[in-house]
């Protein structure tokens, strides 16, 4: 009934984690296949040949690259258990918005975190914590970014939580001072078996950074 | 009761252009807020608080931004002459190609619009191998939504309009019929169909505009 499913993913990616999260949410049976990043299988080439990244979900031998795209795209087919993008247009339009934002601003700054030096690291710390403190006031009271229920944005920004040891501990800062309010929503996001059972573990989250530091020659 | 509908762009914007088609494929009655964006207006800043820019839809106050999250929204709200698939993993597709086009083609195409003769032959391969896979999407079709004009057809609105400005300045012919069969039709179909034709910046002031923009990279990337 479900079809063939089958997501082409690496431990430690937090790209994969959202597609986790969701095809549990779901309730979907599929087949979790591990990538040796940095290496990159045949297979994976084959599946996404533009962006040669994970995650590739493949549903009935067809594949859907893109994290934020295979994410709609399992909101749509499963549609009828916990939507994860709301119904009114205009909500769906924020979601869509604030998804971009933790793509644009939350990975890119925190990758900097580890992967940068100097004032270009000082300065990507700095602008991480802002990011979520404007996440922070996105929140609000709510529970969730989808309001009472868990959706789309919390989908979207959980997996990071995973990577903030290893931010961390690269950057040399600490965020739960900084950002309280954005610890508060990720703990309660942890509850969520989906969650908890897709997140990586931190401390296997910074080593694989490390074997990414020397792989792209970072000190 | 009346929607007020507002839409907030530039004259030259190919973001904000694919909602202007989008609104005239739906016909949809708005109100244009020209915006000069080296002074914003207070209105924008508040509309648009994160990036400030344009497009943004305004719909009976609620602000929409990012142009293919607004097409969606368009597409959502006023449903007759659907934009996207129905279909998850053609939609998904659709999604696909608008990314890469904004993404991968856009840059690849601007690295060769300001690359100095020496380098544009490395950046015209990137440029060329890119439009090669939009070439292949079309597969034979006449849109790349099919028979009629769909939202991956507005994505990649700006390729039937600015490449052309591009290549007159570059004096470099980038989507030649030969090469590009299948694009250099779509082209002509774009820009002749109704909602389409005429609905573009005026041609002579977007040379003139990327002109100077090409001035400018080329000045600043020449070792002194």
């Amino acid at each position: 009934m479900d079809g063939e499913v089958i997501l082409l993913d690496a431990y430690a990616s937090m790209f994969g984690m959202r597609l986790r999260i969701a095809l549990a949410e779901k309730g979907v049976k599929y087949e979790y296949r591990e990538e040796n990043l940095p290496k990159k299988s045949p297979f994976l080439f084959q599946m996404n040949p533009i962006h040669k990244k994970v995650p590739v979900l493949i549903h009935n031998g067809k594949p859907i690259c893109e994290s934020l795209i295979a994410l709609q795209y399992i909101d749509e087919v499963w549609h009828d258990k916990n939507p994860l993008l709301p119904s009114d247009p205009y909500k769906r339009a924020q979601a869509r918005l604030w998804a971009d934002f933790v793509d644009q601003k939350v990975h890119t700054l925190g990758r900097k975190t580890w992967s940068a030096k100097g004032e270009e690291q000082e300065a990507a710390k700095k602008e991480f914590i802002e990011a979520l403190k404007v996440l922070e006031g996105e929140l609000g009271e709510k529970p969730y970014f989808g309001g009472e229920e868990f959706g789309y944005v919390d989908v979207a920004l959980i997996p990071f939580y995973s990577w903030f040891h290893a931010y961390e501990t690269c950057g040399n800062f600490k965020i739960g001072t900084e950002c309280p309010k954005f610890v508060a929503w990720a703990k309660r996001s942890m509850q969520r078996e989906s969650v908890s059972k897709s997140l990586a573990d931190p401390e296997k989250v910074y080593d694989f950074v490390l074997i990414l530091k020397k792989h792209f020659g970072v000190e | 009761m009346a929607e007020e509908v507002k839409l907030f762009r530039t004259w030259s914007s190919r973001y904000s252009w694919r909602i202007v088609w989008a609104l005239k494929l739906k016909g949809i009655e708005y109100e244009t807020i020209f915006e000069d964006l080296t002074n914003k207006s207070p209105s924008l800043l508040q509309y648009n608080p994160i990036h400030g820019k344009v497009p943004v839809l305004v719909h009976d106050g609620k602000p929409v931004c990012e142009s293919l999250v607004i097409l969606e929204y368009v597409d959502e709200t006023w449903k007759h002459n659907p934009l996207l698939p129905q279909d998850p993993y053609e939609k998904s597709m659709a999604r696909f190609w608008a990314n890469f086009g904004d993404d991968k083609l856009m840059k690849s195409i601007s690295q060769l619009f300001i690359a100095h003769e020496k380098d544009q032959e490395v950046a015209a391969v990137a440029a060329l191998e890119n439009l090669k896979l939009v070439e292949e999407q079309l597969k034979g079709k006449k849109f790349f939504h099919g028979e009629t004009i769909g939202y991956l057809d507005l994505a990649f609105g700006w390729i039937a309009n600015l490449v052309s400005i591009l290549e007159e300045i570059m004096s470099l012919k980038l989507v030649d019929g030969e090469r590009f069969p299948h694009l250099s039709s779509w082209i002509q179909h774009f820009m002749d169909a109704p909602v389409i034709r005429d609905c573009w910046p005026p041609r002579d002031k977007m040379i003139i505009k990327y002109q100077v923009m090409r001035e400018k990279y080329l000045a600043a990337a020449t070792p002194k």
